[in-house]
């Protein structure tokens, strides 16, 4: 397969940058989207030129690192699928292909297609933990917690942290990923302890990283390669309410 | 790290964005209701008894100042949410497909900037009146006549067409609206939240067909 690649190239985070386009000729059908990146990056190097700086790490779905909006879409036109996972063969022989990194103030560009997602770990280091005294493991059956519940906690723990909810999002609003990582403690017995004072601080450091705003357009939803819920942002939205009408005066 | 223009937390934001406008959302149950009269074919009698009733009535005098205020909430934080999520992302994608999610989300703005527009006008038609800020057409038999001021209005196509554009972005505006309002303050739930979507459906149909049908009935078949 031929295609026509059109690449965010940005030298560093200060830098100016601006779309090159790059012809790729021979692309097997079964590479997956990074193998074709890299076959690219093969010739680029081998005509003395710089490669085109992505992330990457697993290439199996599961680290989220290889976030790239693929034509207008966050991980490409394929659903539920990373970057990582898509293929050559979702894309039409002779296409021109638009790569460009994710878009937000808070995710400010380091380098070509990488974004900054630290925004992201700074909201988990604000709470997205539970307090615990360390001993030895505890025996597994002390916490009951009911089938429905458990399969809810790790739907939510699903998200990979990837960033496509804010890549998708009109607002470039990171309340899926909060939500998802705020929901996966608040619904069982070990996270439920801290769980006002969590959401509290969660929010409050999505709200300094500078993210935007939800409108309920759910297009986090539908963009999330893991199909995170937006059910979880009402839970989030539940919670802090609770967290605020319910807070206590300390003396 | 800078805030919004606001000092509270973005959830609280949605919050009272979502509580103002479910307020306005009961508010139109009940002015819809109120205009539904005029099409009793008693001249006016019945809508005219209301408006007397309605106008006379000290609850009614308290919640015009409480409907001002959360009209005056719901627009002003919807300009500094508009304003907050367009510059969190700076620089904006080059090629971006359409969300295949709900359409009418993505124009709340557009949507509420139409019907603001449609609120000064029929303040300007209507309301204003009451307080003196604007003379009374000549024709109106007497004072605060609200059923003659309509009639000389809608017999003119212009006004009549202003009207009927304003309500159908009304109606866009309420069906993202309606469900929307019941996310942000985290009512959700599997079994009741299909049935909030359609229920929202139905109510912003129900509102602008029947604000739609007054001004068509003056205009056609008065
Ligand atoms: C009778 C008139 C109106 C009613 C009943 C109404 C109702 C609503 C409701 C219920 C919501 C959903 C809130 C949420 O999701 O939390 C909403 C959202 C919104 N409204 Fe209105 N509204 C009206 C007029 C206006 C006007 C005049 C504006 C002017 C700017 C406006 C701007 C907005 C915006 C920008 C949003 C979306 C906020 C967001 O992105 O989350 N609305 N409206
Ligand atoms: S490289 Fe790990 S998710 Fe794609």
């Amino acid at each position: 397969m031929n295609f026509t690649l059109k690449i965010w190239r940005q030298k560093n985070a200060n830098a100016k940058g601006s779309f090159q386009t790059y012809p790729l000729k021979d692309v097997s059908p079964e590479m997956s989207f990074l193998e074709m990146l890299d076959y690219l990056n093969n010739q680029l190097i081998a005509r003395g030129n710089e490669p085109v700086t992505f992330e990457h790490d697993c290439r199996e779905g599961i680290c989220g690192s290889c976030g790239l909006y693929i034509n207008g879409r966050p991980h490409g036109p394929q659903r539920s699928t990373t970057t990582c996972e898509l293929h050559m063969r979702d894309f039409k022989d002779g296409e021109t292909i638009v790569i460009e990194p994710w878009r937000s103030k808070a995710f400010p560009v380091i380098k070509d297609l990488i974004v900054d997602r630290s925004s992201f770990e700074r909201i988990m280091h604000a709470g997205g933990f539970v307090n615990v005294n360390v001993g030895c493991a505890p025996e597994s059956n002390s916490n009951p917690i009911g089938k429905l519940i458990a399969d809810k906690v790790f739907d939510a723990a699903a998200c990979i942290g990837c960033g496509a909810c804010v890549a998708a999002c009109k607002n470039s609003s990171a309340m899926l990923y909060a939500a998802a990582k705020i929901a996966q403690y608040a619904m069982i017995p070990q996270g439920k302890v801290e769980a006002k004072e969590r959401v509290d601080k969660m929010v409050k450091q999505m709200d300094a990283e500078g993210f935007g705003f939800c409108s309920n357009t759910y297009a986090c939803e539908f963009d999330c390669p893991k199909g995170i819920s937006t059910d979880f942002i009402a839970l989030m939205n539940r919670e802090f309410f609770s967290s605020k009408a319910c807070k206590q005066k300390h003396a | 790290m800078k805030k919004s223009v606001i000092n509270l937390s973005s959830l609280s934001q949605k919050y009272v964005m979502a509580l103002a406008g479910m307020f306005l959302m009961i508010f139109l149950i009940f002015h819809l209701a109120t205009n539904l009269l005029m099409l009793a074919g008693d001249g006016g009698k019945a809508f005219s008894e209301a408006v007397t009733f309605l106008t006379e009535s000290p609850l009614v005098k308290i919640m015009e100042y409480v409907l001002f205020a959360g009209f005056l909430i719901h627009i002003l934080l919807g300009l500094v949410l508009q304003w907050h999520n367009y510059r969190s992302r700076p620089v904006k994608y080059h090629t971006r497909l359409r969300s295949e999610t709900s359409t009418f989300s993505r124009f709340m703005f557009h949507t509420g900037v139409i019907i603001f527009v449609f609120l000064v006008i029929h303040l300007i038609n209507f309301f204003f009146i009451r307080l003196g800020w604007v003379a009374q057409p000549d024709h109106a038999a007497h004072q605060h006549d609200f059923y003659s001021m309509a009639v000389v209005l809608f017999q003119n196509p212009w006004y009549t067409a202003i009207y009927l554009v304003s309500f159908v972005f009304l109606g866009f505006h309420l069906k993202h609206a309606f469900q929307s309002s019941f996310q942000s303050l985290g009512l959700n739930h599997t079994k009741y939240t299909p049935v909030i979507k359609v229920i929202g459906i139905i109510y912003a149909i129900a509102i602008s067909v029947g604000f739609a049908i007054i001004p068509v009935y003056f205009l056609f078949f008065y």
